[in-house]
């Protein structure tokens, strides 16, 4: 039987985009300044038809491109509004330039963004090429499992940028997530608005009687210090997450952090990823474990701000880990997620660090199955024994090469 | 996968509803208390182009999100796919397929080249037809589908899927009632001779 955590929460079957367009709707955000084309997904036009039918008060802005989109979303903010916004792939891609000037502005904007691979060749399936390519952009990056995750993350995204000031994105995998239709608690409106509380700016350009400037030019003598206060930023932000996370789960009963552990106490090898496919591993996980193997999963949530000691510590009791990662890096060595895991267990473990191999996978959708998870799995066992190497350089799960 | 699990494979041609019909599916099985996953094939999607949905229900939460290769049901909205696309695929000497023609469980079963005893009929067509006024299958094929699964309520499905078409279909009273009496007719009607 399906039971809900909260009380007063509800049961629901909906797909990713429908729950995030319903946590924009709950959240009702001043503006919301987007561009709903293809492959910008359905969460905007969902949203767009709540304002026509007069379901949320928020000023809709149909912009002329995503780069208008987040150029108007940080105009909105910068104003002293609550903005959000919402894309995926090209759309995502096209916004790049306004990314790093939301950030360095230190605008709260939150972003519903559905993973999906970018051109050439097209293809709008899921991957997580989109905002990896943006990992370094200056806004925090909260990844979602499934369609509750999504909802329960815009949710406290929300609170999270405001204390934070810096931009967050919400992200689900394109179709694998966005398009699935599946079983999400949701919770009532009331509820929604007294946690997500009202916007309060410090500063407001439009507030007349304070002015300020904003986004001046900014040079040698002081553009170094900025940056440092933003990198700060997200430093300071790992605290704001568990709290708002603490006071969520307080409030509507889930449990969340920087990372999900699924069998890790006791765990021997153990595979690190981000998004959906950290479900199917879990099945993975629990038929192994029945084998008696000692297979354990980190599921990453938050990406940026990237947790590296927590994570350190807890792959420093493993034997042999493999990061799977949704994208790849074109740098000839390791994919994103690989990078930032090892430089982790380097810096804090130092000899002491579990074997590390690194595998892409799902590029454009490609199938991840569980007989994939379950291989790497067993060769992470023979490297755990001693009986396999463990591979140094990127491996690639499903795909062919000649 | 877990044992209790069932998962389900759609077939149909683009216009045909076979996206709607596990959504439908999925809507209905969850209010009848049990966890659900609803998803179409993604593909180019062209009006008589042959394409693919399915669902997960299980009694327990479902965390895996890769496709489904061996389903243990499979349901045919057009008949002419059976010449076009390998609908029995990963089906196994288990699976079964319930089918919308007018030809016997036998005569199926010859043509999909598995057994009988996989084999469900039912002239979901000619039910649309009558009930609903058009050839759309995808309503009665729900009806069939949950006969054939065998532990599901029949009622709480109809019950959700008429307040999904009240919604839907507000002006049009006459679309839902047709809708239901399909969905009814073809849970009476299908069979496996």
């Amino acid at each position: 039987m399906v039971k809900t955590m909260f009380s007063k929460g509800k049961i629901v079957a909906k797909t990713g985009n429908e729950i995030m367009a319903e946590a924009m709707r709950q959240i009702a955000p001043d503006v919301v300044a987007a561009y709903p084309i293809t492959p910008a997904t359905e969460i905007v036009q969902i949203f767009s038809q709540f304002v026509a039918d007069g379901k949320v008060p928020t000023e809709f802005v149909a912009v002329e491109s995503e780069h208008s989109a987040m150029s108007a979303t940080i105009s909105a903010s910068v104003a002293g509004a609550r903005a959000m916004t919402g894309t995926s792939s090209q759309g995502f891609a096209l916004m790049w330039e306004m990314l790093y000037i939301a950030a360095g502005l230190r605008l709260p904007i939150v972003m519903a963004e559905v993973n999906r691979a970018l051109s050439a060749p097209i293809n709008i399936h899921g991957d997580q090429s989109d905002t990896m390519g943006a990992r370094d952009a200056g806004w925090i990056q909260i990844y979602s499992e499934n369609s509750q995750e999504a909802y329960d993350n815009m949710i406290q995204s929300v609170r999270i940028a405001e204390a934070a000031k810096l931009p967050a994105m919400v992200t689900t995998d394109g179709f694998i997530i966005s398009h699935c239709m599946e079983v999400a608690e949701v919770y009532p409106d009331a509820d929604v608005k007294e946690f997500v509380g009202e916007y309060k700016p410090e500063r407001a350009l439009l507030d007349y009687k304070r002015p300020f400037t904003l986004g001046a030019i900014d040079l040698q003598d002081y553009y170094f210090e900025h940056r440092y206060q933003l990198a700060q930023a997200m430093r300071d932000s790992k605290k704001i997450i568990l709290e708002v996370a603490d006071e969520f789960k307080k409030k509507f009963g889930r449990e969340y952090g920087f990372y999900e552990k699924y069998e890790m106490d006791d765990a021997e090898i153990a595979i690190v990823t981000i998004g959906s496919a950290a479900g199917t591993t879990k099945a993975v996980v629990d038929n192994l474990r029945a084998k008696g193997i000692k297979a354990g999963l980190i599921k990453i949530r938050v990406y940026r701000p990237f947790p590296a000691e927590e994570i350190a510590k807890d792959l420093s009791k493993v034997k042999a880990i493999a990061v799977l990662d949704r994208a790849d890096s074109c740098s000839a060595t390791f994919a994103p997620v690989y990078l930032d895991v090892v430089a982790a267990l380097y810096a804090n473990c130092g000899d002491k660090a579990p074997k590390a191999e690194n595998y892409v996978y799902g590029l454009g959708g490609r199938e991840i199955s569980l007989e994939h998870i379950e291989e790497v799995y067993m060769k992470l066992d023979a490297v755990a024994k001693g009986t396999k190497k463990a591979s140094t350089q990127v491996e690639y799960i499903n795909v062919r090469i000649k | 996968m877990s044992a209790k699990m069932i998962e389900v494979r759609w077939h149909g041609r683009g216009g045909q509803g076979a996206k709607t019909a596990a959504l439908l599916f999925a809507q209905a099985v969850l209010t009848t208390g049990k966890y659900i996953q609803a998803f179409p094939e993604y593909g180019p999607e062209r009006m008589g182009a042959p394409v693919q949905s399915f669902n997960r229900v299980s009694d327990s939460p479902i965390t895996i999100h890769c496709s489904i290769t061996e389903p243990q049901f499979v349901v045919i909205l057009d008949p002419t796919l059976l010449d076009a696309v390998d609908v029995t695929e990963g089906v196994g000497t288990q699976g079964k397929v319930i089918v919308n023609t007018s030809f016997s469980a036998e005569e199926m079963a010859k043509k999909l080249g598995i057994a009988k005893e996989q084999v469900y009929v039912v002239n979901a067509s000619k039910i649309a037809e009558e009930t609903i006024g058009k050839n759309i299958p995808n309503t009665p094929m729900l009806g069939a589908l949950v006969k054939v699964i065998g532990n599901l309520d029949i009622n709480g499905v109809l019950n959700d899927t008429k307040a999904k078409l009240e919604v839907k279909f507000r002006s049009k009273p006459e679309v839902i009632e047709g809708n239901i009496a399909s969905i009814k007719r073809a849970y009476d009607e299908v069979k496996n001779s």
